[in-house]
């Protein structure tokens, strides 16, 4: 098991979140949002030069920027390859 | 009157609620402590009437944006005898953050869980009786777009306030418990697979989302849409216009034969030809918007701001403002409003500068109808797309400019919502919509601005109507040092200066100043001037000072005078450059 934060995870990798690390309401968004400590969090897709994360978490789609997704610590389930 | 709320995350539907719940007649109103307008509309509830009020989507009552602080003043100071909280139902697990928030604030509730055909196609299964006796208010399941399970909100409105008793019982409890106990609730009433998405949604991304080629196909979406526009609503306009002038020759001019000649020009050659010109546009317009509003309600917009996020980061902006201006082709007012989700006032400042430059509908219709007089069928849609260049490129420009003056230190974290079919009956709502919005124009501006225009291009007594000596011919002589340059004449000054208040009051004061309408107006422009004089004249058109609603707007918006200032002397002085750039140039190429 290892742990990471959102920006680092690979296209189509799913891992769950361990802990929001953002500002008070940067975290409240993030959780109005659905990402919750316990959720697993799946990485869609990434937008071209450096631009937002696509990402699922339950039934909700949504897009971040990498500095956002720094602040959500994850924890990987299968080592990765 | 009682008073009932409508409150919600964004994307849960809730306008499309409220439209449905009220029909069209929605009324924008003030409330007490708030700058904003809200929608309301009256409803008969079972023996009385009350007040509905449909509130900003927003994601917590404890936020500071702008929208978070309408709906907490909105609650606070007109505190509404029952609420409807409205949740995306497949989005229920995650949405139970603000029913807790408005649980605690002790306001009578009833639980909408709206969307429950998306909700059963992915495979959610809800027990509304479970979560009913679990939370302690009432839960109705529906689909506001469909019409689904609308007729059990009736009685359940009017249960809830006739026994204002159903309140939870969990409100002594510490707030932490409270959001568990709603989560267990929740957990035990709604099944929800383990791998639920949108296949569709799914497919559709991978194609449109394409890192390569995702961003050239949403730039050919737009041109695609904005040639639809173009080539069926042309022949309609056409039409229109033809209509209007047989109107008047067949019928208008026979009947006022006998009024004083003054009068008759006044209503003619004023009030009629003015208001014909404009409305001969209303087809395009309404189609323009329909197009418009398929693209929104597909949810493609929001793709659009994931696609040029990494792009707009660089002018200071992000992905929203994007969508802004997008909104803002439709009309700036609506797209100013929108930047109340922006919490950094450094970005909703920045983007507030940056959508006036949006080529609104108003302004689209008086490009149509350069284009048409000057250039050939081929290049018509091409000219009116290069003004769309010009529109996004103006604002990139600005916003280079002002970025280090309006710093972004916004977080952006934005859904994505899958891909939605608007229905019919939300299109032809919508279309109506605009037919009203025209009207409400056309009766406080456009009317009294041709007006104006006809007593300037007709006064003092004696003058050539239009000609150098009237008091029109004056204003335009004495600007003309100015307007010259860019190849601007002192008739079309004059239609400039009332594009000042609105750019609907452009095409009808040229027909005023011209004392044409219909084809013949659009062949005395053709050759007063050439093609040069015309994109130029349509270039400070779409960047100076788009009406005066938006200037008002982001007056109430920014609640600064100095920004104000600053909206409108940056664009007109953007105008004059750009324009006389342009002319100068094309000149000495042409020469």
């Amino acid at each position: 098991m290892t742990t990471l934060t959102l920006n680092r995870l690979s296209q189509g990798e799913c891992a769950t979140i361990m802990a929001l690390d953002a500002s008070a309401e940067l975290d409240q968004r993030l959780v109005a949002l659905g990402l919750r400590v316990g959720k697993s969090v799946r990485l869609l897709r990434r937008a071209r030069f450096g631009g937002p994360l696509h990402v699922r978490v339950g039934t909700t789609e949504l897009m971040l920027r990498a500095r956002e997704a720094i602040c959500i610590q994850l924890l990987r389930e299968a080592p990765s390859s | 009157m009682k008073r009932i709320a409508m409150v919600g995350m964004p994307n849960t539907g809730k306008s499309t609620l409220f439209n449905r719940l009220t029909g069209a007649h929605a009324k924008v109103g003030n409330w007490p402590g708030l700058t904003v307008d809200l929608f309301s509309a009256r409803l008969i509830i079972g023996d009385q009437l009350v007040q509905l009020v449909d509130l900003p989507g927003i994601y917590d009552l404890n936020g500071n944006s702008e929208d978070e602080k309408v709906v907490t003043t909105f609650l606070a100071k007109n505190r509404p005898d029952l609420a409807l909280i409205v949740v995306n139902a497949s989005q229920i697990e995650r949405q139970t953050v603000l029913l807790r928030q408005l649980m605690r604030l002790g306001i009578p509730l009833v639980l909408v869980l709206n969307m429950v055909d998306e909700a059963a196609a992915l495979g959610i299964v809800i027990d509304a009786e479970a979560l009913c006796s679990k939370l302690g208010i009432p839960v109705c399941l529906l689909s506001a777009k469909y019409g689904q399970g609308v007729e059990q909100l009736q009685p359940a409105m009017r249960k809830a306030l006739r026994d204002t008793a159903a309140l939870p019982e969990a409100k002594n409890d510490s707030a932490k418990l409270e959001l568990l106990q709603l989560d267990a609730a929740v957990k035990s009433s709604v099944f929800v697979p383990a791998q639920a998405s949108h296949a569709l949604t799914e497919k559709i991304d991978r194609i449109l989302l394409d890192p390569w080629l995702g961003l050239p196909m949403f730039f050919g979406v737009m041109f695609l849409l904005f040639e639809v526009v173009f080539i069926l609503g042309k022949p309609i306009q056409d039409a229109m216009a033809w209509g209007f002038s047989a109107f008047r020759t067949g019928v208008l001019e026979p009947v006022l034969a006998g009024l004083p000649p003054a009068l008759r020009g006044l209503l003619l050659d004023g009030v009629y030809n003015g208001l014909s010109t404009v409305a001969s546009f209303v087809p395009m317009i309404v189609m323009f918007f329909l197009c418009m509003a398929i693209v929104e309600d597909a949810g493609y917009l929001s793709r659009a701001a994931f696609l040029m996020d990494a792009l707009m980061a660089r002018f200071g902006l992000d992905g929203r403002s994007f969508v802004m201006v997008l909104m803002g082709f439709g009309c700036n007012v609506p797209a100013l409003m929108g930047t109340r989700v922006i919490r950094s006032r450094g970005l909703r400042l920045l983007t507030m500068l940056v959508i006036p430059l949006s080529l609104c509908s108003a302004r689209l219709q008086v490009f149509v109808f350069f284009i048409a007089a000057l250039f050939t069928a081929r290049a018509a849609p091409l000219v009116l797309f290069s003004l769309y260049v010009i529109s996004i490129l103006s604002a990139m420009l600005t916003s280079l400019v002002f970025k280090r003056r309006y710093v972004n230190n916004d977080p952006f974290v934005l859904e994505m919502p899958p891909y939605r079919l608007p229905t019919l009956r939300q299109m032809i709502l919508r279309g109506w919509h605009e037919v009203r919005h025209f009207i409400r124009r056309a009766t406080r501006f456009i009317i009294a601005g041709c007006v104006l225009v006809w007593l300037l291009t007709n006064f003092p007594l004696g003058a050539a109507a239009g000609g150098a000596e009237t008091w029109a011919g004056q204003i335009g002589n004495f600007l003309n040092p100015i307007l010259s340059p860019l190849g601007i004449d002192p008739k079309l000054t004059i239609a400039l200066i009332f594009g000042f208040v609105a750019k609907e009051i452009v095409i009808g004061s040229l027909a005023v100043i011209y004392g044409q309408e219909g084809g013949a107006l659009t062949s005395a422009i053709a050759h007063q001037i050439d093609w040069i004089q015309a994109y130029s004249f349509m270039l400070f058109t779409l960047i100076y000072t788009p009406c005066l609603s938006t200037i008002a707007t982001i007056r109430t918006e920014a609640k600064s005078r100095a920004f104000t200032a600053l909206a409108i002397a940056w664009p007109l002085g953007l105008a004059w450059s750009i324009s006389f750039l342009f002319y100068q140039a094309a000149r000495l190429l042409t020469a």
